[in-house]
Formats: structure tokens, sequence, C-alpha cells
């Protein structure tokens, strides 16, 4: 076991003194070229149908700059129990504790960079975009100096999630954290990552993490978004699992004035099985678009997305989902869902669900749903005296619990029912 | 102390169904509503918890002393009605003790919380006496409930709130008899002098085993007659047709 701590008081600008490898260099000039290179998104690409593209406008951002800690001064409230506790600010280490277990290594991603160059190489940026955001993909590529790099060697559990907290501040700053999750052979790890806003500020936050999950390893990721209500964000997330592998993917969003997620799960390894989550409550003017994509790569695979969506006010929710089972990939169990909940007639839920299968003895289905609040359920719980403002309320977060259910973790559930509970205090 | 019902009339989507309905339910008295199908039963079930489907078009309804139908829903439950529902809706995601706390919390004044300990205590000894295991404090709001489970549940809120008034529509629907046994028993030990109760049935087979004081028949949005219990098993022998019919020809 080993505790680190970092004292913030002794922290200083990171990226002055960072080394990086020369192979990380040249990844990171290449993809200023291709960002360059690569033509912005259109109405006619079919990744951004119903897209935004008037958020893809970064022109007048620039990279966050580094910040003193005293800008910082928040309340940072995670899980009772975890196994490390990483907080980063605009894209610099504050503050690193973490107890855990011979063999582990968990380190921002420059200290990883310079002590484990061969490690980080091989499985940083490894996955092409498929989703639409190749050229932001390439943007993240070139300017991430940050984030957290984490490998559980072959058998090892590591007993309680590993916290990492992505803040931003300033105006019309951009960061972009990396988070690279490998779980060897058997081993199994869970990440919850945090992104949060520490002022008022436009921030924009252009994130990617790649999962990798090795036979018969158990690897779980949890992003919990938010941000303040006049940030943008696009996260890109990847995840690999080989046979017999495991891996649990669940992103909550709270915050943010536009948010664009991808997320790609494949599972390439026979047996592998993949669970992908999803809880959005967006009020407001917020927009969520999400582009999921669940290839069975493998026979006997198995993957289960469940995506639900709380929309109040003129809030919008994009929902595009593709189940893509490869020929022989016989035996894939695949389930895609979706369901709107549309608290107020002003809220617009767009959802695609598809399904392009090659295989046979396959088990798919997806499907989307939106409705109103039932007026029957409402009524029942005034009759029991309830105010109709805690009533809805109540059905609402009723809607979201299926998705946490669905962790089997009561501490984490109890973790992201206090942001849901704190979004619906909000409204 | 009584529920008083004057001259009460009541439209769904625009069609009469209540055409000057009296009825007055006093506290410490049981009293039972029949009628065949479509005389104006559940609407007045409705009617008097205030679901916004019906709408109200003449008279009142006065609760000791208070206007009723100048309260909301929720506001009328607070002030000590209570509907036991023939269709108990199922809430996915929120458990039967978190609904039946917020219905507590309800009661309080702004700024008060509930005592979490008190309440789990009161809630586990009700669920006791009327049968009900401890698992059905963690399940959604009658999600999966059999028949009987969901009236079980009706009868456990109405202890949890305690109310001054009680009206059970229908309750007996769907219930087989050691689920009915069970409900009326619940009920039963409900009944006091602080409390009124109106029990919607079709059947007299519920009034064997919750008896009434007064026994009222519905038919066509107003009471046609007024009895003891007796009224009950006459209807059972003999239908409803045999009081329907000189009303006609009258």
């Amino acid at each position: 076991m080993s505790i680190i701590v970092t004292d913030p008081e002794t922290l200083q600008d990171p990226t002055q003194q960072f080394n990086p490898p020369a192979w990380f260099q040249q990844k990171q000039s290449e993809a200023q070229v291709q960002y360059d290179d690569l033509a912005a998104p259109t109405r006619r690409v079919e990744n951004w149908r119903f897209g935004n593209l008037k958020a893809l406008d970064f022109s007048d951002y620039t990279n966050a700059p580094f910040s003193e800690t005293e800008d910082f001064d928040m309340q940072i409230t995670g899980l009772k129990e975890a196994s490390g506790q990483f907080i980063f600010a605009n894209d610099s280490l504050v503050h690193a504790e973490s107890d855990l277990p011979e063999g582990v290594i968990c380190l921002p991603l420059q200290d990883a960079l310079e002590q484990h160059s061969d490690l980080v190489e091989r499985y940083f940026m490894q996955n092409e975009s498929k989703l639409g955001s190749a050229k932001y993909a390439a943007l993240h590529a070139a300017n991430t100096v940050s984030g957290l790099f984490v490998y559980v060697p072959k058998g090892v559990e590591v007993q309680h999630p590993i916290e990492s907290y992505q803040i931003v501040s300033g105006d019309k700053c951009t960061i972009y954290p990396h988070t690279i999750v490998v779980a060897e052979e058997q081993a199994k790890v869970s990440v919850i990552e945090y992104f949060k806003s520490a002022d008022e500020g436009q921030s924009l936050t252009i994130a990617v993490n790649e999962l990798y999950a090795h036979k018969a390893s158990q690897l779980s990721y949890i992003s919990v978004q938010d941000l303040n209500l006049s940030s943008k964000m696009i996260m890109l997330s990847h995840s690999d699992a080989d046979q017999d592998a495991q891996t649990r993917n669940l992103t909550l969003n709270v915050g943010g004035s536009w948010v664009r997620n991808e997320a790609f799960t494949h599972l390439k390894g026979k047996g592998s099985h993949a669970d992908m989550l999803s809880l959005n409550i967006p009020s407001g003017t917020q927009e969520y678009d999400q582009r999921t994509y669940q290839h069975h790569g493998a026979a006997h695979t198995y993957s289960d997305l469940l995506y639900k969506n709380t929309l109040y006010g003129k809030a919008k929710t994009i929902f595009s989902g593709l189940i893509f089972v490869d020929e022989g990939a016989h035996y894939t169990d695949a389930y895609q869902t979706c369901r709107n909940l549309l608290m107020e007639d002003t809220t617009e839920a767009n959802s695609m669900p598809g399904l392009q299968i090659n295989a046979d003895q396959v088990k798919c289905s997806h499907g989307s749903t939106s409705a109103a609040i039932s007026d029957e359920e409402i009524f029942y719980l005034k009759a029991r005296g309830i105010q109709p403002q805690k009533a809805r309320q109540l059905i609402a977060s009723g809607f979201s619990i299926e998705v946490l259910d669905r962790l089997k973790d009561e501490a984490i559930e109890t973790l992201l029912l206090g942001y849901i509970e704190a979004k619906y205090a909000s409204l | 102390m009584s529920i008083i019902i004057k001259d009460l009339h009541a439209n769904v989507d625009g069609t009469p169904i209540l055409k000057g309905l009296n009825l007055e339910i006093p506290k410490g008295q049981v009293h039972a509503i029949m009628g065949p199908n479509g005389s104006g039963k559940s609407t007045l079930s409705k009617v008097i918890s205030g679901h916004e489907d019906y709408e109200v078009t003449g008279g009142s309804i006065i609760m000791d002393g208070e206007d009723v139908l100048d309260m909301d829903v929720d506001e009328r439950s607070r002030a000590g009605i209570f509907l036991a529902f023939q269709y108990p809706m199922e809430i996915p995601g929120v458990s039967n003790a978190n609904f039946i706390r917020a219905a507590r919390q309800a009661r309080l004044p702004d700024g008060e919380e509930l005592d979490a300990v008190a309440y789990y205590k009161e809630l586990y000894e009700k669920m006791d006496a009327l049968g009900i295991d401890r698992q059905f404090t963690a399940r959604a709001v009658n999600e999966g409930f059999s028949g009987g489970e969901k009236k079980r549940n009706e009868v456990l809120q109405m202890m949890m709130l305690d109310p001054n008034y009680c009206i059970l529509d229908e309750t007996d629907s769907g219930l087989d008899i050691d689920a009915l046994k069970v409900v009326s028993n619940g009920v039963n030990m409900l009944r006091s002098e602080e409390r009124g109760f109106l029990v919607i049935t079709h059947y007299q087979r519920l009034l064997n085993y919750i008896k009434p004081d007064v026994v009222h028949v519905l038919y066509d949005g107003q009471i046609i007659k007024t009895g003891g219990p007796e009224l009950a098993l006459e209807l059972e022998e003999r239908g409803y047709d045999h009081i329907i019919k000189p009303l006609a020809t009258a």
C-alpha cells in the first residue's frame, strides 16, 4: 500500500516543467494537423442529425491558464471510501491522495508519460472516433496535458473507486482531460470522474476516456457532469472488452449548457459483457446530444444500454444508438433502451435507435419511448397529501432510480442520488 | 362532525353523472353505498377527493364546517380525507417507505423534519398488524404487487395517515376471500368514534366483514334509498331492479 499526498501549497505550473516523450510530442503535432485538415460537421452528417452545430464554434476559446488554488475554493464531497482522490484544476493537478494495492499505477497523465512512457503509448488515443467527433478527438489529442492514468495489473482488485475531479474556471477557457483505465486479466477497478465549474465562466471541456478491460477483468467508469449552466462539453468514451471481461459505463449529466457524449463499446472477446448507462436531467435551455455504439465483435457477447432523460423547460435531448453485430458474432445478446420523461410540453426529445445484425442466433432489441408524466400517478400522490411539486419530483426521481439500481452499489447510488436530488431541488 | 354533501352535481367529459346527490357521513359511522354499474359510485369518490377530470357543476361538500370543493386534492388529503383506490397506481422507482414518508412529511409545518426512527418504528408496527412483509418497504409503490397486496397497501397508508374520513372505492374488487378478510380486518382496526367511513361497493359480500351502520342505494347519480344493514342483504337477494323499477314508473 502506498499513500501519496500532494500538498497544494507547493504546486507549480506543471506545464513549465513537463518534458513529454518524443512519441507523445509527435502524436500531438500530428493531431493538430489532423484537426486543421478535418472539416467541421455539417447538417448532412448523419452523426450530427438534430445536433446543434452552432455549439461547435470554439474560435474564441483558449486553453485554460494555470490557476492558483485559491481560485478553486469549492467543496469537494465525494465518496466516504475511495482508493484514490485526484483533483485537477484547469488541467493541473492540485491534490493527489491514494491508497492502492502493490503494482497499481495511478498517476496524473504527465507523471505517467514520464515514468511509464511505453505503457501509456500502448493505450493513448488508440481508437478511431466513429461517432462524428473525429475532429474534436484530434483537437483533444493535440492539446491534452492532464488527466488520470490507471493501470491495474493481473489479478489485482482495487477495493474502492478511484475519484478524479476535473475542475474548470475562467471565461472562454478549455480543458482537455484524458483518462485511461486499464484492467489486466482478472483485475477489478472502478473510476469516478467529476466535471465541475469553479465559477460562472463559459468553459469548454473536451474530454476523452479510454477504458481497456482485458480478459475476465471488471472495469467500471462513471462520469458525473455538473458544470455550470453556461459551459460546454464534449466527452468521447471508448471501452474495449476482451474475453469474459465486464465493463460498465454510466454518464450522469445535470449541468452544462450544451453537452455532446459519444460512447463506443467494443465487445472484442468471446463472452464479454457491457453495461452502458446514462441518466440526464436537462432543464431550462440545456441540450444533451448523445451518440452510442455497441459493437459486438465476438460470439456470446452481451451488451445492455439504458439511457434515461428527464426533461424540463425548453430542454432538448438527442439519443442516437446503434447495435452493430459483426459476422461471426453469433449468440449475441444486445439491448438498447432510451426513455424520455417529458416534464413539460415545451421539451424536445429526439431518439434514433438502430440495429445492424450480420450474425445468426442473435437476441437484440431496441426501443425508445417518450411520455409525459402521468396525471393519474400525480393524482395518486396528491391524494395522499403530497404537494404537486413534490409529487412530480418523486415520480421523476423514481424514473431515474431504475438506472442507478443497475449499479448494484449502494455507496455510488447514494452519491449519484445526491446530484439528482440537488438538480430537482434547483428546479 | 361530519361530511355533508348537498345537491351535488358533477360531469365527466360534459356528461352529467351525479345529479343532485345528498349524503351525510358523521364521524363514528360506517356508511355503505351500493349501486349498479354506471350509477356514479366511483365518480362520487373521485369528486370527494378532488380529481380534476370530474367537474362539479353544482352543490356543496362541507367537512366539519370547511368547504371541501375549495381545496386542491392534496389539501383535502391533509385536511383528513382518505381515498382508498379501486386501482392503486404503480409508481416505479419510488419505494413504498419513501412514498408514505413523503405523505407524512407533507403534514408537517415548513422546515420541520419527520423523525425517521419513530417513523420506521410505526411503519413496521402497522405492517406487522396487516401481515405485510418487511421487504415491501423497499419495493416500488405497488409495482408487481398482487391485487390483495395493493389493497393491503392502501389500508397501510390509511393507518399511517390517520384520516378523519375514509372513502373505500370498491376495495373488494379483485380480492379473494382471504385477502378480503385481511383488508376488512385492517379497516375494522381503524373504526372509531373519531372517524367516518364511506364504503363503496358493488357487492354485499364486503359488508359481511365491514359492518355498515347505514346503507344507501345510488342510482343514476342520486341516492334513491337509505336503510340499515338489512338493505344490503335485501339487494343481494332481490337485486336492484325492485327498487329502481317502481321509481321509473312513478
